[in-house]
């Protein structure tokens, strides 16, 4: 087992962060841990990466302790933080080569990573200079520099444009590949389902749900969900019998309401036909798959960016 | 405070006759035989308060470097009276005006006074102030160079991830403190290169002892750098307990005026303060013969004070 955490509890002050946590990760299994705010994930990744400890249960990182084995550790493990600042006025390359002297590498796995960040054009550039998805690339190359078995990942891709989102994910994909352990902290729920096989949905410290994502989504409700707003009176009953339709909720002090149907291309046309021949207007229209924010809504009454 | 020196080399047991006179019974206080202090002034805004000392001259130019005197009076009323200092100290030039229009008001009939500029190397006020200036120099690259720049890398993230790396924290912190000293250093010496060429100021003392002093007064500053720095997480309280410490420092600590000029009871106080003791060792190595002893338990005391800081700010430390 590459990370095994048993009864693990953290607490600052009045505020329980991480409360009875267990996990197992195996050797070159891609984890996220999904959450808002305040969630626990990053106290959890803290210990996991040996800056905090826990005030009770224990943690083992390749079969072996921060207490006894911290050198070793620290080689094993690469890191990438949201938003890490780095010195402005090093070049990337220094960057680099700073970071790979505390783990005493050699240059040639500077020019590799240059190639894996895909930054060797920008190898001479101040770290002022770079863009917000560089720096990332950066921070990236950084925690990989040492060739480590498990790469942490806390919000990589926080305040990135989609296009850096997306070249991110392509590295981290290729580092997938090559069998890292990949432990991602994220509030984006498009990451968790793209990067990882297992997703921990975290809430106030404690593990909600955990499974892979048709897992979780089939096990805490299935169906596709039609949200419309509506000037009138919205024929309930009559809603409830189109074909496909597997509930009905209506709020008419908002004039409001959600059909969770089985197939949006089924129900849809049923849907607007209902609305036609019942003199209402919609003022507004949505269709969409269920989400891990509507599974998170259900489960804890809060939004996975809150 | 104001010395009164006899020229006649004579053996001195008591005050001379005619400061008796002028301060008169009343409202002068004998601290000892030689030591008097006079308060002069009826309305609380013309009120003075001045303390004679009797020395011989090489006692007063001593007690002139080290900022114990603002100046020294030598002569009488009948032949006149002679004020000993530099023209470019304030306080020295404060103290003349109120002292002379004290003793004028007793006798408005003596001969004019005379003011006698100093000008010897070594007791100007320019001698006074670059020592407290090198000192001042000191304290700020480290709690500007370390503290603020240990706050900055927390603030950035870069202290966590640099700390998740093998590297060891106390090398880490090391690097920090060689790298500014190196850096103080240099201006240090552009410091001293300036006051060398434009005023001529030369180090009187052994080399030695100014390299002692220097790592020891770099030392207490870096201790107290790290402990300022160990908690705080943003620029605001950073900023804020920099000041707090460096503030009160920069006052009190004869950095630009002697710290004899305050009140008799904070005088133990302000003399246990780092840069008191710091720029003391550096004003004693540079303005005076002194050798590396005479600077040792100074440097004793801010090594010691830095190692306390030093281990606290460790033990609390909030590396993420």
């Amino acid at each position: 087992m590459t990370i095994e955490i048993r009864n693990v509890c953290k607490s600052f002050k009045d505020v329980n962060a991480v409360q009875n946590v267990s996990l197992l990760v195996e050797s070159g299994e891609s984890i996220a841990l999904l959450g808002p705010n305040g969630a626990g994930k990053t106290t959890l990744v803290e210990m996991i990466e040996g800056v905090q400890f826990p005030d009770s249960g224990e943690i083992r990182i390749l079969d072996r302790s921060w207490e006894k084995d911290e050198n070793y550790l620290r080689k094993q493990i690469g890191l990438a933080l949201q938003e890490t600042r780095f010195q402005e006025r090093l070049t990337v390359e220094e960057t680099l080569d700073l970071f790979a002297s505390f783990y005493s590498l050699e240059k040639k796995r500077i020019k590799e990573v240059l190639e894996i960040i895909q930054l060797e054009s920008k190898r001479t550039t101040w770290v002022l200079n770079l863009s917000g998805g560089q720096r990332q690339r950066l921070a990236m190359g950084v925690a990989i520099l040492p060739l480590p078995q498990i790469l942490i990942l806390d919000e990589p891709t926080t305040g990135l444009d989609p296009n850096a989102r997306r070249d991110l994910w392509k590295i981290l994909e290729s580092l997938k590949a090559k069998g890292a352990t990949l432990i991602l902290t994220t509030h984006y729920m498009e990451e968790a389902q793209y990067l990882c096989e297992r997703i921990l949905m975290m809430d106030q410290g404690k593990i909600l749900a955990e499974g892979s994502f048709s897992d979780l989504l089939n096990k805490f409700g299935e169906g596709d969900l039609i949200d419309f707003e509506i000037d009138g009176v919205f024929p309930t009953e009559k809603a409830k019998n189109l074909s496909g339709v597997l509930s009905c909720r209506w709020d008419k002090n908002k004039g409001e309401g959600r059909l969770t149907v089985k197939n949006i291309s089924e129900t849809l046309p049923l849907f607007l036909k209902l609305v036609e021949n019942s003199s209402i207007y919609i003022t507004s229209l949505e269709s969409r798959k269920r989400t891990l924010d509507d599974l998170f809504l259900a489960m804890s009454g809060r939004h996975l960016d809150d | 405070m104001v010395a009164v020196v006899d020229e006649s080399q004579d053996v001195i047991d008591s005050l001379p006759e005619w400061l008796l006179e002028k301060t008169g019974v009343d409202s002068a206080m004998y601290i000892s035989d030689l030591e008097l202090e006079w308060q002069v002034g009826k309305n609380e805004s013309e009120q003075a308060r001045f303390r004679f000392k009797y020395m011989n001259e090489d006692e007063a130019a001593m007690a002139l470097k080290r900022g114990k005197i603002s100046l020294w009076l030598t002569g009488n009323p009948k032949v006149g009276i002679r004020y000993h200092f530099d023209p470019d100290n304030t306080v020295s030039i404060l103290t003349f005006l109120h002292l002379e229009r004290a003793f004028s008001l007793q006798n408005s009939s003596e001969p004019q006074s005379e003011i006698r500029t100093i000008t010897m190397k070594g007791s100007r006020y320019i001698d006074f102030l670059i020592p407290g200036l090198m000192a001042m120099s000191i304290m700020n690259a480290c709690l500007w160079g370390i503290g603020w720049n240990l706050i900055d890398l927390r603030i950035k993230k870069l202290l966590r991830r640099m700390v998740a790396t093998p590297l060891r924290k106390s090398i880490f912190l090391l690097s920090h403190g060689v790298n500014r000293m190196i850096l103080s250093a240099f201006e240090l010496t552009l410091l001293y290169s300036f006051a060398y060429y434009y005023f001529g100021i030369m180090i009187q003392g052994s080399l030695w002892a100014l390299l002692l002093i220097f790592l020891s007064g770099y030392i207490a500053f870096a201790g107290i750098a790290v402990l300022i720095s160990c908690r705080a997480q943003n620029t605001q309280s950073g900023n804020g307990l920099i000041n707090l410490v460096s503030l009160p420092m920069f006052v009190l600590s004869g950095v630009f005026f002697s710290y004899q000029n305050f009140p008799d009871w904070i005088t133990p106080y302000v003399e246990v303060l780092p840069l008191t003791m710091l720029a003391n060792g550096l004003r004693e190595v540079i303005t005076e013969s002194v050798v590396l002893y005479d600077v040792i338990i100074p440097s004793i005391s801010l090594v010691g004070i830095g190692s306390i800081c030093f281990a606290l700010g460790l033990k609390f430390f909030y590396w993420h």
